[in-house]
């Protein structure tokens, strides 16, 4: 202690500090640290938002400028959880519109969202600059005008993928008239239409606008208009991309985007017609990252398109591209790091695409950056994985969607345990993976064996008993979130792992075998988790103990239970828990 | 003495009535009314209008009835029949194949589902070992896909998307070619929406049997605040208390922002243009059926 730098000095060597792992690892080392460091702490992230209460952060970090907050588990984005299950965001507005007026970012994903919440915030900090909206609910446009009215400051305003009540375009035109910060906007989850002339006016006025994603309802011709407004503009995304074909709305894109001489991101093309894509061509060769996830356009167009990429590093795609593009794409883009193929008619019964496990193989091989798939099939062999994990070692994130729960190895009707097993032996680094096909207790314990720095594990109608579950709960040393669903995993490997829960962030299991007995046994014996039972049926002990619930979702708190709790909602030894907090 | 929520009051009559009813109430093209004398009124308690043999002379059609508080059970009985939408293999194989614990098991979930009709139900498929699926994938091929919740997981904006880029260019193979259609379901006095899909329904029979599920809870807990002690016996007067008291109407928000009574047009019509559904007390719903009829005659 007597040779500590003085405060001063420290908070100016903990400034330069952005990790939060380090910031953490920091405020471990004394109690001068630890105070130093919370007093310039700007940056939270809240993974949980019921990990932890708007209290408890306030009085830690009383002095914050930027909030990340995620609510809903990630299977909400596939309404497995029923609508009213809580991550409200209302409750952290008003505690922070109070003790943070300096606010200047709010970043959510996956919560609810109302017009109240947007409308406090909008008035309680004075300085905000950034709000960025994910796959969000609750609010409707008129919330979008109160910040659009009242945010002076306003730089970013991105709504990606929020579902919006969309009651009129009209929010746009409240952006004042002397309003000149805009840097970003992506409003492109919105149906309505905006005024155009509002639009063209605020584009005109922000000269600092990189991004501009723009909604559907944006026609195609209107599109140079905007593009001459803002050259300088970074990301763009299009609205629908169709027109009659008329050589002066195809000649004007043409040169409208020859001006963007700094465009590196494309997205929108819903409803595209292909004699307009070479309108883009221009700008092709500087182009990182094409979301062409919305365009349902035929493979040879799309190749055309990829074959003026050169340097793209992240393609989203549908399955229109079939094996053939992806080949064109192996040999065209030598920098692609991110693929994501959607499937164009998921629920149909036969497929309407010649897209396989060929296409995945042959980029994994063309590819040699390639660290990120998301890949919609309908048929997988355990070669094809086995290939592809030996030609792509540095995956970081592998997300396979066989679109026929428990499809085996369709050359060989095996299930596909040594293939998954290869990727999680060979991609040493591999954080994100996502099962499925036909997969027995054996892949889990390659998971466990193996996948040493997997963070998020997803399954689904997988394994055969406890043992899987317990494979990935005893062997996964970094794991931090697990999502299952319809797999034959009951109360065994789950209390037997009870103490790896609190190492980690959340777990959802839903339709699985996990038993009402169990999950009152996990909640007595782990007071610092909320083991919450989602059960439509009714109260859970209306029914035998023995019965399984609907679904559990644990996870670590120091927040106690929580408050909000809908009615089919409990949490598992409350009582207990309650007098801990 | 069974000891269960509301959603497990079932009599085993109303299992009869409504398995026999389905056909009866089916929705067919025709002015209100004509249809009502054909068919008997259900046991029980109606959420949506009152028993069919008091509604000679309304003005609106209500939907065709069937017992309601069927709750839970109902719903698992049909996945169990095969329909797939209990959300373990569709193909029927191994449904809770839980290992070494399979039989076991199996009865515990059975003896969860059956409650006082268990008989009635049936068995789910007894758990099969993996080479019986495999051989099941070979020969099956399923004419339609049953639809798994969240099943391929896409999220909600990506699937409407879809399904209007399926439907613009007519590629549409069979039902099952236009995805998910979710649409949110208000309740006047609820706390909290729900969202469904509808195309997990056949009819609008099994629509209103859902919703039903669905929102008992809300009425009842209007009269019964969640946890009291002797809360059978509240329910039972709040069960006395909605077939007389007041009485709630489907109503849904269709393509041209119209507020309509769910049941005047053919099923598909109805999945085709509804964008969302709200619950409505009877009281609220007056003057909707003069428009109703007016866009039917305007669009037949």
């Amino acid at each position: 202690m007597a040779y500590s730098f003085p405060e001063e000095v420290l908070e100016y060597v903990f400034a330069f500090l952005s990790s939060d792992k380090d910031r953490n690892a920091v405020s471990l080392v004394c109690k001068s640290w630890y105070e130093i460091e919370r007093w310039c702490r700007r940056r939270i992230f809240i993974g949980n938002c019921y990990a932890v209460s708007p209290q408890i952060v306030i009085r830690r970090f009383p002095e914050v400028s930027a909030v990340k907050i995620k609510g809903k588990p990630h299977f909400a984005d596939f309404n497995l959880v029923p609508e009213g299950w809580g991550a409200y965001l209302y409750p952290w507005i008003s505690a922070m519109a109070r003790s943070y007026p300096w606010l200047e970012e709010i970043k959510l994903k996956r919560m609810v969202v109302t017009d109240e919440s947007l409308e406090l915030i909008s008035k309680s900090f004075k300085n905000f600059k950034v709000l960025v909206l994910s796959s969000c609910e609750g609010f409707t446009t008129d919330g979008l005008a109160s910040i659009a009215a009242n945010c002076r400051n306003l730089r970013e305003l991105d709504l990606k993928e929020s579902e919006v009540e969309d009651l009129s375009g009209h929010w746009l035109s409240h952006f004042p008239d002397n309003f000149t910060s805009l840097v970003s906007l992506n409003m492109s989850c919105l149906g309505s239409e905006v005024s155009f002339s509002a639009l063209e006016r605020l584009v005109s006025r922000c000269p600092n606008l990189k991004t501009l994603r723009l909604n559907r309802a944006v026609p195609i011709e209107k599109l140079p208009s905007l593009l001459r407004r803002a050259p300088q503009l970074v990301e763009f995304g299009t609205g629908a991309y169709s027109a009659e074909i008329r050589t002066d709305i195809f000649s004007n894109l043409v040169e409208a985007f020859s001006g963007c001489k700094h465009l590196k991101s494309l997205s929108g093309f819903w409803d595209v017609v292909p004699a307009y894509l070479p309108a883009m061509y221009n700008v092709c060769s500087r182009i990182t990252s094409l979301n062409l996830s919305y365009a349902t356009v035929q493979s040879p167009d799309l190749v055309e398109l990829i074959s003026q990429c050169p340097n793209l590093k992240c393609l989203w795609v549908l399955d229109y591209i079939e094996d053939a593009g992806l080949k064109a794409l192996s040999s065209y883009c030598k920098d692609l790091q991110e693929l994501r193929v959607f499937p164009s008619d998921p629920y149909g019964a036969e497929p309407n695409v010649s897209l396989t496990e060929q296409g995945l193989v042959t980029v994994s091989a063309g590819c040699p950056k390639l660290q990120s798939v998301l890949y919609f099939c309908r048929q997988m062999s355990n070669a094809a994985l086995i290939a592809i994990a030996r030609n792509r070692p540095n995956l970081i994130r592998f997300r396979l969607c066989i679109i026929e729960p428990q499809a085996p190895d369709y050359l060989t009707l095996e299930p596909l345990d040594t293939g998954f097993g290869a990727i999680v032996e060979h991609c040493k680094q591999l954080r994100r993976l996502s099962l499925s096909g036909l997969l027995t207790d054996r892949v889990f314990e390659y998971i466990g064996t193996h996948a040493k720095k997997l963070e998020m594990l997803s399954i689904a109608f997988a394994g055969d008993s406890d043992l899987g579950l317990h494979y990935v709960l005893s062997g996964c040393e970094s794991l931090r979130k697990l999502e299952i669903r319809d797999c034959p995993f009951g109360d065994k490997a789950l209390l037997a792992n009870a103490a790896k829960l609190e190492t980690m962030r959340s777990l959802w299991m839903s339709s699985c075998s996990v038993s009402y007995g169990a999950c009152k046994l996990l909640g007595q014996k782990m007071p610092r988790l909320n083991v919450e039972v989602i059960d439509e049926r009714g109260p859970p002990d209306s029914r035998p103990e023995t019965c399984p619930v609907e679904k559990l979702y644990v996870y670590r708190t120091v927040a106690g239970p929580r408050v909000d709790k809908p009615d089919f909602v409990w949490t598992m030894d409350e009582d207990a828990a309650l007098r801990l907090s | 003495m069974e000891n269960s929520s509301s959603s497990s009051i079932v009599s085993t009559e109303s299992e009869k009535n409504s398995v026999l009813n389905l056909k009866e109430t089916e929705l067919r093209l025709g002015l209100p009314g004509s249809d009502f004398l054909e068919k008997k009124a259900g046991t029980g308690i109606s959420l949506f209008g009152k028993d069919l043999k008091d509604e000679g002379n309304n003005g609106f059609s209500q939907i065709p009835l069937k017992n309601l508080v069927s709750g839970a059970k109902r719903v698992f009985s049909d996945a169990i029949d095969g329909s797939g939408k209990w959300g373990f293999s569709m193909k029927g194989g191994s449904e809770v194949d839980l290992g070494n614990g399979g039989s076991e098991n199996n009865n515990t979930l059975q003896s969860c589902l059956a409650g006082p009709s268990g008989k009635e139900i049936g068995n789910p498929n007894p758990a099969k070992p993996v080479e019986d699926k495999k051989n099941e994938n070979n020969s099956t091929a399923p004419a339609s896909k049953a639809q798994v919740v969240g099943w391929p997981p896409i999220r909600s904006f990506r699937k409407n998307t879809l399904a209007t880029n399926l439907s613009k260019n007519n590629v549409v193979e069979g039902k099952s070619g236009l995805g998910c259609v979710y649409v949110k379901v208000s309740m006047d006095g609820a706390p909290y929406l729900r969202k469904i899909d509808l195309k997990t329904y056949c009819s609008y029979a099994e629509l209103s049997s859902a919703l039903e599920k669905m929102f008992s809870c809300f009425t009842i807990g209007q009269y019964a605040p969640h946890g009291l002690p002797g809360q059978e016996h509240l329910r039972e007067n709040c069960l006395k208390d909605l077939l007389h008291g007041s009485e709630y109407v489907l109503t849904y928000e269709d393509k041209d922002s119209d507020w309509m009574l769910v049941g005047d047009v053919p099923w598909e019509m109805f999945t085709d243009s509804c964008k969302r559904l709200r619950i409505m007390k009877g009281s609220d719903a007056t003057g909707l059926a003069p428009r109703a009829m007016q866009k039917c005659k305007s669009q037949s």
